[in-house]
């Protein structure tokens, strides 16, 4: 196990190499230009020297070395300085990958919203697994049952209604209507006693549930067809024999099986949580990853765009390889060697 | 910290009784701006939410107000010709300081910072987005503490346009001392957090995101701002941002609400806030091509050399398409507050606004029937006019926005009941307004007969924008294409004009001058105006004071905002 691991990790470097070059790449042959959204009223002799001050004016090669040298050498010797408090080298004239926008480093941005997409992305997914397993283990025991039916068709409803439809339903109801709840996410609020943890919890709720609901429709869906093709098996019959109370061979036996493969689905998703939720985090203003990234491509920010997209990568191939151990933990069938 | 309090204790015993309002009495202001404030240096921004996001913390010299009219901001008077201020041949201009400025840090504010300020965006390196407010500047003297002398290499009738107005402010010297040049992107703390002598002071700021301001504690006047502190919120679209004022209360105040006017008027029945428009100089035209745009002329296409339009050079024709417009109608289907019809290229401020142009105004297809017929256009059987072999038909083009696509079809259907046919087309704006040299799409290159878009002129000074349909200005493969004369409208005598107001220094000259240009460009057909566009935001009835500004930041007088009793 230990030296696939090694081995998937070795891999993963080349990959991740070229993922950062095709996203480069694609972003360069885009059509876009940081100064398009600039008013009218600024001459072109000025774009032009806006855009040579953005470092524009050098050819893709070096760009893309110079994108390098900053994310794998200057950014890490940074994160290293600033933990232990030291001083490496030229630390003062060190550049790191600029925002175009905002003229300020991009991990810096990037650290700056984790908390809040973590909380609501990540609660939501939470709340979401909560909801899904229940649902998804009775649906599949009392199959075509009322209870079955209706949770079929809530979730069917959950995934295909868009969360920027779900989501403005909600504001109007509970903000514009009847006042319960803020439709504009504080991101400044600091959460230090028992009220204003209450506030948070009140800006948390709509786009929390918004995003909870599409990902319990969608992991119910797994947990019920994982329940089914386990309760048909031989094993279950045997435990039944046995005398066991059907309590503990539904919720021992039959879910502890039905879960790996949910396991994994839930794994391989949570990369999507740090990658925020653009569409919900825009209408609920919680200003996460998801909205950085939609300003980034909105305004040509290429180096913000190629710096998150890339991290988005490294994620996902990290998840998947926790997947796939976390895979060969759960079920001693399978056996890396 | 201390020095801070005792300076606060001192003012604050000085000034009791006094006052009648007191500095941060009203608690919090919210505001929302749709799109995320990046950056809080308006020198390294373009972008007009960055620009007015800073304006609170950072002033200019003077201010533009509501009606587009000059007031002194931190000097007593503005400097012109007649008090001594603006030099005899017009090649400099010297301010005058008000004496006691302090920056909100406590030091002192001087013409040093003023002239460093200059300086600042003057670096060739630091590619500063404002450098047109700098243009022809050849150098900033200090005087001496309270003064500054900036000299232009050529002689400059209008000279306001450094430290004038939200886009030119005046930053601190000893702050941004060492962020010239390349290093300017580099120095992030001061460009998101910038010392200035405006009313608050930044306390947080989360870029794309928020910023958080509190009063600033050295401010000139005592009594001012009304609010402790303000949440500048980001983010998100239009339509929600007015609903947060109108409908759910939330925030006090939303810019730019381009939401459809039905729309905005049913979230303003809630009655919670009021939508305000302001109007600055901003005019959706029809640019009408006076070169033949026929693809068979290969290189010559839409140049001088490929020789004049078939049609649109016949005054009836141009005549005949601004009577068929119903601009009335323009307005209501598509701007609401956010536009009045209008038959001027030029039409604020207030001083050069002509008045000769207005029977545009009211829609005439019979009259503009008879004048085509009178022009010897008579109808085919197709119902499309035709003279001479020539087909009065015509490719109408403008980037893509759903507004614009709605002119596009009313217009092609009033164009259609006086015999014109039309064919649309949309680009996308990033093309359009682009200017790929290689792209063949672009409003510059202008391969149509017709093409529509909004264009205005920053500050209040219309001499350069007017300049712009000059011969020299018209685009052509010889300039790259780089010209903002898309009628390729040429006459010796509007040129004359031109060469004339640029050594006009008295106003009501120059109003005369621009009147003249911009009744000959209507006159002449070289443009057909149709809506005067402003800006529309929305306000909650609880909050006072604003005074909605088109020529310089919304956030002006944010200083005198206060809550309704």
């Amino acid at each position: 196990m230990f030296n696939y691991t090694i081995r998937r990790l070795l891999f993963a470097v080349p990959t991740l190499l070229v993922i950062s070059f095709l996203i480069f790449a694609i972003l360069d042959l885009a059509p876009s230009d940081p100064t398009g959204n600039l008013p009218l009223t600024i001459p072109p002799e000025v774009r032009e020297q806006i855009r040579i001050s953005l470092g524009l004016g050098e050819p893709f090669p070096i760009r893309y070395l110079k994108w390098l040298q900053q994310f794998f050498i200057h950014e890490p010797l940074n994160l290293i300085e600033q933990w232990f408090g030291v001083s490496i080298g030229d630390s003062e004239n060190r550049l790191r990958v600029q925002s175009w926008a905002t003229r300020s480093p991009v991990v810096d941005l990037i650290v700056e919203r984790m908390p809040q997409t973590l909380w609501v992305v990540g609660m939501s997914y939470v709340v979401g697994i909560l909801i899904a397993i229940p649902i998804g283990v009775i649906s599949a025991y009392k199959q075509y049952s009322i209870f079955d039916q209706v949770g079929t068709f809530i979730s069917m409803v959950g995934f295909s209604v868009p969360t920027f439809f779900t989501g403005l339903v909600m504001i109007v109801v509970f903000s514009s209507t009847l006042g319960w709840l803020p439709s504009i996410y504080d991101t400044t609020h600091k959460v230090t006693d028992l009220a204003s943890f209450w506030v948070q919890v009140k800006q948390m709720i709509m786009p929390v549930m918004v995003l909870a609901l599409f990902n319990a429709s969608q992991l119910s869906r797994f947990m019920r067809a994982s329940m089914l093709d386990n309760l048909s098996q031989d094993y279950v019959r045997t435990a039944r024999a046995k005398g066991l109370k059907e309590k503990v061979v539904l919720l021992v036996h039959v879910l502890r099986n039905s879960l790996i493969p949910v396991v994994t689905v839930i794994a391989l998703g949570i990369p999507q949580i740090f990658g925020g939720a653009i569409i919900t985090e825009q209408i609920f203003r919680v200003n996460g990853l998801g909205q950085l990234l939609i300003i980034g491509i909105q305004g040509a920010d290429i180096p913000l765009v190629q710096t998150l997209t890339f991290i988005f990568a490294v994620l996902i191939v990290l998840f998947n390889l926790i997947a796939d151990l976390v895979y060969g933990m759960l079920d001693p069938r399978i056996r890396y060697e | 910290m201390k020095k801070a309090l005792v300076c606060t204790a001192v003012a604050a015993g000085l000034f009791a009784g006094s006052a009648l309002a007191e500095r941060g009495a009203d608690g919090q202001l919210n505001i929302i701006y749709w799109q995320a404030v990046s950056i809080l240096n308006p020198y390294l921004s373009g972008g007009t939410k960055d620009v007015e996001a800073a304006s609170m913390v950072i002033e200019p010299l003077a201010h533009y107000d509501e009606k587009g009219v000059m007031v002194p901001n931190l000097v007593d008077e503005i400097p012109t010709v007649e008090n001594g201020g603006v030099s005899e041949d017009l090649k400099s201009i010297t301010w005058k300081l008000s004496s006691g400025l302090k920056w909100s840090d406590g030091s002192p504010m001087t013409a040093a910072d003023v002239a460093f300020t200059a300086e600042y965006c003057l670096h060739p390196e630091g590619g500063c987005q404002q450098a047109s407010n700098f243009n022809d500047v050849e150098s900033v003297e200090v005087i001496d503490d309270s003064t500054v002398k900036v000299n232009f290499s050529v002689a400059k009738p209008f000279p306001y346009g450094p430290f004038v107005g939200a886009q030119a402010p005046v930053i601190q010297k000893a702050q941004f001392e060492n962020c010239m040049g390349a290093k300017a992107p580099e120095c992030t703390e001061a460009n998101f957090g910038p010392i200035g002598t405006g009313p608050f002071v930044v306390s947080q700021f989360k870029a794309n995101d928020v910023v958080v301001y509190e009063a600033n504690p050295n401010y000139r006047d005592e009594a001012k701002p009304a609010f402790s502190s303000v949440v500048f919120k980001g983010g998100g679209d239009a339509a929600s941002a007015a609903r947060s004022v109108l409908e759910t209360g939330e925030f006090d105040y939303a810019w730019n609400l381009q939401v459809d006017p039905e729309i905005l008027a049913k979230m303003a029945s809630a009655g919670k806030g009021a939508v305000v428009s302001a109007f600055g100089t901003s005019v959706e035209r029809l640019m009408v091509n006076m070169t033949n745009p026929d693809p068979a002329l290969g290189d010559k296409r839409a140049t001088i050399e490929g020789g004049p339009h078939p049609f649109l050079t016949d005054p009836a024709v141009r005549t005949a398409l601004s009577k068929a417009i119903d601009r009335q109608t323009l307005v209501d289907v598509g701007y609401g507050e956010a536009g009045q019809p209008t038959c001027n290229v030029l039409p604020a401020p207030a001083v050069y606004a002509s008045t000769a142009n207005d029977a545009c105004l009211g829609q005439d297809i019979d009259a503009a029937n008879k004048i085509l017929d009178d022009a010897g256009w008579a109808l085919g059987s197709d119902g499309v006019r035709v003279k001479d072999g020539v087909r009065l038909s015509i490719l109408y083009q403008t980037s893509t926005n759903s507004v614009r696509q709605d002119s596009q079809a009313l217009i092609k259907q009033w164009w259609q009941e006086i015999g014109v046919e039309t064919e649309l087309r949309n680009i996308d704006a990033s093309v359009f307004f682009g200017g790929d040299q290689s792209s063949p799409d672009t409003f510059q290159k202008f391969f149509a007969d017709i093409e529509m878009y909004t264009n205005n002129f920053d500050g209040t000074d219309p001499e350069a924008y007017m300049a712009n349909w000059a011969c020299k200005e018209i685009p052509s493969p010889e300039n790259q294409w780089l010209g903002d004369n898309m009628p390729r409208y040429c006459d010796a005598e509007y040129d004359a004009l031109v060469a004339q107001m640029a050594v006009t220094a008295k106003l009501e000259e120059r109003a005369e001058l621009a009147k003249a240009m911009n009744d000959m460009l209507m006159q002449d057909g070289a443009m057909i105006p149709l809506i005067h566009r402003g800006g529309v935001s929305a306000h909650a009835n609880t909050l006072e004071g604003v005074r909605m500004n088109e020529w310089d930041s919304e956030l002006w007088n944010v200083a005198d905002w206060k809550r309704a009793e």
